[in-house]
Order: C-alpha cells, then structure tokens, then sequence
C-alpha cells in the first residue's frame, strides 16, 4: 500500500500555481544592459573584498572580488566596459551594499579566464571545490550559501544521497522548469561533478508532478545512468523545503537545528547543479542566471537568462513594461519572496524571480483575532503551532517561543497564507527569531 | 519609471478562505438540520430558530456599538451561535427564553469576554446550561410529538425523549425490588422498543430539542464541513468512540458490556455535540493529540452524567467543562517538532 502513496511530506497548502504564464516559454537571453550593479555580498556568509578601482576596464568574467574566508565567494563582471562607480547601492535583500557599476561598452568581449576545460572530470576535488568557489557559485534557488561549502562536508557525516531539488514549489517560478526542459544534459554532467565531488552514488532528481514535461526529460536523458532516478512529487507548498523533500524521498527527518548531511543528504537546486558544470566546463563563473519574470502586472511574462547586475527596471522595460495597476514587486515567489520598493536594485545571484503582482492579487484584509481554525497548524510543515509561536512573539514571551520551536520554523509563509483571519503569522514569528537571535549575539 | 509599490513580509497571496465563509460553511451544513426540525415538530422550531438568531445578532450589534469596538456581525458567527441555540432548545418553550438565551451567549458568554475568538466557552453552550439553570422545565418539556410518530408506547411515561425513558426504565430495572411488578415489566418492554427504534433515531422523528433529534441530517451536514475541512475527524470520532465503548461497558441492566451503545450514539444530542458543539474551532484544542484528549474526556464526561449523574443528557455540560481544559491541553501537547527527537 504505502508504496502507492504519492512521496510528499506531512503539512502543507495549495496555493494556486499560476504557472501558465511562462511555463510553456522557452528561455532567453536578455541583452546585455547599459549599466549593471554589481554587489559585492550576493551570498549567505563573508562579504568579498573589491579587486579593481574605479576607472579600470573589465571584461565578462574578470573576478571583482575578493572572498574573505572559506563561507564566502567572490563576484564577477558580468558585461566588458569600465568601472565608473564602487559605492554603496540599494540591494534587494534590503541594506544598501557597496557595489561595483560597471558602463557596457557594448563589446561583450571575454576574460582570458573564460575558457573551456575538457578534462575537467579529471580535475580531484578539491581543485573541482576550489573552482566551484572561485566561480562564485551560491545557491541559485534563492538561499543563496555559498555551494563550495555545502560540497565540503566533514569526514564523520558522509553523504549516501545526492537530491537534486527540481521541485519549484514556489507558484508562478518556472526558471528551474525551463532550465530542466533545456540544460538537462548540462544538470546531468553538473550531477556527474557533485557525484565524483562527494564520492555518492545515489543520486534522485526531484521534480513536482505538474512539470510533465520536465521529469520526461530528464529521465530520457538519465535513462542508461543507474546512480540517477527520477522522481515525481506531489504538487504540495512546500515541497521544494531542503527538510520537506529528503522527507519525502528518503523519509529520513533533519534534527532540528540540524542540516541535511546529519541524515547524509545533500541538496542542490538545477539551477546550481548546471552552474557548476559551466563553471568547471567553460570556465564561466557565475555572472549570469535563468529568472522568471512573470504575474499579472507585466505587460510580456518571460523566462530569461539575465546578466548579474541589470536593474530590475531594465529587466521589467525588456519584459514590455508594467500594466497600469501594478502594486507590488517581488523578487522571488509569492510565498517567500522580497516585496521591493523600488525597481532600481539589481538582480544577485539568487533572483529566481521578478514577480509583478496587481491590486486584485495584493489581497489586503485586515487581521482578526485567532478564530482557533486549527489551519497553521495542521498545515505547517514543521509541525509548529504558528499561532502559539506568533503569539509568544507578540508579547515577547521569547523563552516559551523557544521552547514551542520558533527557531525551526523555515519561514515558508504556508500558515500566513491558510489562516482565515488573516493574521501575519509569519511576520510575527520572524520577528520574534530575530530578537532572539539578537540577544544571542548580545549575549556570546 | 517612479512607482511606489507595496511591500509587506512574506507570503503574499493568501488563501480564499475567510471566517464569514467558514461560518456561512457551517449554517449551510445546519439548515438541513433546521429543515428537518421544522418538519418534526413544526413552524414553531423555525420560529424559535429565527428569534434566537436575530436575538444573537442585535445583541452582538448593541454590544459592541456600546464598547465603541467594530461592529462585525458580517462574520456570520451570531447567527452560527444562534442557530445552535436554538438546536439546543425543546421547540415549545415560550418565547422570551430564545430572546434571554441570545442576549446571554453573545453579551456575557461572548463579547464580555472580548468578542469571537477569545470567549472560553461555547456561547450557545454556556447560553443553554444558564437557560436550564433558570427555566428547567421550560427547558425539559418536551410537548410536542414529532411528526412521523414517536417511540411506541413511550408517551405512557411521562416525559418523552428517549433518552429519560432509557434513564428511567434503567433506575427501575436496577433497583427492582423497590418497584411494582407491571412496572418492572414496563420498563423491560421499553428497553426493548427502544433497541428496536435506532430507525426513528437515525432520522430523527423522536422528542428531544428541536435540532438535535436526526443524526442523519447532522451526518449530512458534518459531510459537508469535513469535505470542506472546516471540522477534522478528530474530535468528533474519538468523542463518539469514547461514548460508544462506555455506554457499552457500563450502561446496561445487566451488568458489563451490556449497555446499549448504538442508543447513546444515536439519542439525544449527541450527534450534535460531537460535530457542531465540541468542534467549535474557538474553545477546542489547536493540537491535533490535543483534540484526541478533548473528544475522550468530553466522551467520559458525557457518560458519567448520563448513567450516573442527575440529568439523562451529559452532551452540553460535558464540552462546556472540556472547554474550559483547552488552555491546558494546548499547553501540554505540543505536537513533536519536525526532526525533534523526543527524550523518552
Ligand atoms: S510556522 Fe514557519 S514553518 Fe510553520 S508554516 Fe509558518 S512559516 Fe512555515
Ligand atoms: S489559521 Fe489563523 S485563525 Fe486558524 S488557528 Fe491559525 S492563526 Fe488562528
């Protein structure tokens, strides 16, 4: 019986997908803007020294950077121009960050180090983990750690499995769908270097069921590979959660406050997967990605491969432009993504998405009290009770918060999203780990 | 382009779903509760009906005019607890009792409490044990016959739900000595007639308050809530598991496990506690173990006051008491953390 039951993980919600928008468009390249601005912190983890000064001229591919220490990689040019500017800019994690402008000079002429390796599965690991630093990889699906130490993990947790997290259970992202339709040899030979890398074997791509058309693809292309399967999920938010899905494929549970490799996984998301493959292949760091720029208040929805450092209004002109009643810009999916004030921020590393959301959508409702549906807490994928925790946060009962497990909420939002009264559940939670988080810090 | 945007924290779709529609949810699965009692006992059950709910509403609206707080009777959930009232009522009482009992629910057992969301007990519930309290025998007299015929025989006792027949004819066969042979008889053939009328039970043709008589037609509703996910199994099946199994150890003549556990499912308001009453999202238990032990000690409680206690139904006192363990269970059944291993 239980081999029938469709691999998914216990919680959850349906938020409508709202994938039709770009799901069916193939990816393409925007062209490469006047101006880009680049940060030099795009990563969870050390911030990067700056290489150049203004005035020097720079090609696609010249490191900027310095990363300072092992969590930490550097940032690359991502057009051929001049440094016109390093200050510090608008950044759409929030703070303003020192940045490097860079004017196009419209060349698009390569740095030397842009070259094709073909031995490059001959390279050992740690020249391979060396080179996937350098490139300046991060995670692409929006967390954004840098990849080289997730590939680094210590003798005593070995890892047995490879997953990688083709689920985009994000609504209206269709960036790694489109990737997984068009790179699939790219992730495969990307999957070959994280195998050789961490000495695995077993590796499971994991895609949600309403990409048909992606899992066929993938598994045409693993077909005569047997250390690679693939897997069709159920469509639930959040499957693509790292913890959710080595749930739902392994049925092994991460300890809190653990990480994957306490239960000998590792995840990686397609998008990153095909980054180190072209960063050990072609010697391309990572200076541009796939986005999805989509949702009711663009005027032409596109998957596109974006040059790190365009503004998100040069992204939004080439996508056609806003329609008129516009009202919210996020970066990212509508479940976890950054609500933006303003267009001039650049996309990073980890833009998965630009989504336009429009009034209708932006569904304001003012919070009522706790109704006690039970709603958060049959759904949350951690098994919290939101509304306790949101609660304990609101009058800073900080010690009970902890003890009702504040700290493992991976802010996925899915109670916000389900609760009738319309309470900012998460918001409420966020809060009350960073003041938790804050007298941690005040008291070490 | 200069555009200001929105920004607020994440997530930011949300759901349909809103507390006027769930409880507009649950006076749909109501009405085919409603109907069928007004074609039991008549148009009088609808009038009781509507005077309690319009009680519940203006009661709702004045209140909290006079507390200068939003007036949010659009919510739905005045009506929501004036139609369970009413459901809690036999259908002739006289009618000023709908009117106090609504002005009590919502003034004192709701919004004196700060309004939906905060009241510790069911207002309906509360509103009925006050009800009971101050008008018994308004409150227990059943004088209308169902249409469609009532149990055989049990109008020979005086009041006529099935449920004080069972108690009755119980107290009788137990102390039989103290009883007149005919009498002892009577009471035998009455145990006997009423295993026989589970039919009249299950649809509802039988005295008792005038929502609470067809497990049928709250079947029908509770179908309703559960495919809509408003209610979730947990409370409603472990309550009736819980009563099932102790009517049938102890509530027989006949010593253990001889007790008549499809009757007690069936009789009374049972039906309705179970699915309306103790699944009031208010006053139960966040936590789904949480839930479990709310619906068992409701179950205990349930019994104990039907076999032992003064009243022939333990329904609503039995949730109003869980009611108030709520803030307790939530406390101590934290569900288990994803990835937490528990010290054992
Ligand atoms: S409490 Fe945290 S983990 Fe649970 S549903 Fe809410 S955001 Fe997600
Ligand atoms: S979903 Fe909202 S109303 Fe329901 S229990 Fe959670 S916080 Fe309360």
């Amino acid at each position: 019986m239980l081999g029938f039951k469709e691999r998914t993980f216990h919680g959850g919600a349906h938020p409508p997908e709202a994938k039709k928008y770009t799901e069916k468009k193939p990816i393409e390249k925007m062209p490469a803007p006047e101006q880009v601005v680049i940060p030099l912190q795009q990563h969870i983890g050390a911030p990067t020294e700056p290489l150049v000064k203004v005035g020097d001229r720079v090609k696609i591919g010249d490191r900027l950077s310095e990363p300072k220490g092992f969590v930490s990689v550097p940032v690359h040019a991502s057009v051929s121009g001049k440094v016109v500017k390093i200050a510090e800019m608008p950044h759409p994690l929030g703070k303003k960050v020192l940045s490097i402008i860079i004017q196009n000079d419209g060349e698009d002429a390569f740095s030397e180090a842009v070259r094709p390796d073909e031995n490059y599965m001959d390279l050992s690991p740690e020249e391979m983990r060396k080179r996937i630093q350098m490139a300046g990889i991060a995670g692409m699906g929006g967390a954004t750690f840098p990849t080289h130490v997730k590939l680094s993990p210590p003798a005593e947790k070995p890892i047995d499995t490879l997953i990688i997290n083709g689920a985009e259970c994000e609504p209206y992202l269709t960036a790694d769908h489109r990737t997984m339709v068009e790179f699939s040899e790219e992730i495969v030979a990307g999957i070959k270097i994280i195998q050789k890398i961490l000495g695995v074997k077993r590796t499971i791509i994991a895609i949600e069921k309403n990409k048909p058309d992606a899992i066929k693809k993938m598994r045409g292309v693993t077909r005569n590979d047997s250390s690679i399967d693939v897997i069709a999920l159920k469509v639930k938010y959040p499957q693509g959660a790292e913890k959710q899905l080595i749930k739902a494929i392994t049925n092994r549970e991460v300890p809190t406050g653990g990480l994957p490799m306490d239960v000998g996984c590792l995840v990686q998301n397609v998008g990153t997967t095909r980054a180190i493959y072209e960063a050990l292949a072609r010697g391309k760091p990572l200076y541009e990605r796939v986005t999805t720029v989509t949702g009711p208040g663009i005027k032409e929805p596109k998957n596109l491969i974006v040059r790190i450092g365009t503004l998100f209004k040069d992204v939004i002109a080439y996508c056609g432009g806003y329609r008129e009643d516009v009202s919210k810009l996020i970066m990212g999916g509508p479940m976890m993504g950054l609500a933006q004030h303003t267009d001039d921020v650049p996309v990073i590393k980890g833009t998965s998405g630009l989504l336009l959301l429009t009034e209708k959508y932006v569904r304001v409702a003012d919070p009522m009290p706790c109704i006690g549906c039970n709603r958060c807490v049959d759904t949350c994928p951690m098994h919290l009770v939101p509304t306790t925790l949101a609660e304990f946060a609101d009058f800073k009962r900080y010690v009970e918060a902890e003890k009702w497990g504040i700290m493992d909420c991976i802010e996925c939002g899915t109670c916000t999203f389900v609760c009738p009264a319309k309470r900012h559940l998460l918001q409420s939670i966020r809060f009350g780990k960073y003041e938790i988080n804050l007298q941690k810090r005040k008291a070490s | 382009m200069d555009k200001l945007f929105r920004v607020s924290s994440s997530p930011h779709v949300l759901d349909r779903d809103n507390v006027s529609k769930i409880m507009i949810y649950v006076i749909l699965a109501l009405l085919p509760s409603l109907i069928g009692g007004t074609y039991f006992f008549g148009w009088r059950a609808l009038w009781v009906t509507a005077l309690t709910v319009l009680s519940c509403v203006v009661t709702e609206a004045v209140v909290q005019k006079m507390m200068n707080r939003p007036v949010t009777i659009t919510d739905w959930s005045a009506v929501v607890t004036g139609i369970l009232l009413a459901f809690n009522m036999p259908s002739n009482v006289p009618f000023y009792l709908p009117i106090v009992g609504g002005v009590f629910a919502i003034a004192i057992a709701k919004q004196a409490f700060g309004g939906l969301g905060f009241n510790p007990v069911n207002p309906a519930l509360a509103a009925r044990a006050f009800l009971l309290a101050s008008w018994p025998i308004d409150m227990t007299v059943f004088k209308v016959a169902p249409r469609g015929g009532t149990l055989s025989g049990i109008d020979a006792i005086t009041t006529a739900t099935p449920l004080n027949v069972m108690k009755q004819s119980l107290d009788i066969l137990k102390h039989q000595s103290n009883y007149a042979v005919e009498k002892v008889s009577q009471a035998q053939s009455a145990i006997l007639q009423l295993k026989e009328a589970y039919g009249h039970l299950f649809w509802g043709n039988v005295g008792g308050c005038l929502g609470e008589t067809s497990a049928f037609l709250i079947l029908l509703g509770a179908a309703l809530l559960m495919y809509k996910r408003i209610i979730d199994w947990r409370i409603p099946f472990s309550y009736l598991f819980t009563v099932a199994v102790l009517a049938w150890m102890f509530g027989g003549p006949s010593g253990l496990f001889s007790g008549d556990w499809i009757f007690h499912l069936l009789a009374g308001g049972v039906m309705l506690g179970a699915f309306f009453m103790a699944t009031d999202m208010v006053t139960s238990p966040l936590t789904p173990s949480g839930r479990i032990y709310f619906g068992v000690g409701a179950g205990i409680l349930t019994v104990i006051i039907r076999l032992w206690g003064g009243y022939p139904e333990g329904t609503s006192y039995s949730i109003l008491l869980m009611n108030l363990t709520v803030p307790l269970l939530n406390r101590y059944t934290r569900p288990r953390i994803f990835g937490e291993r528990r010290r054992k």
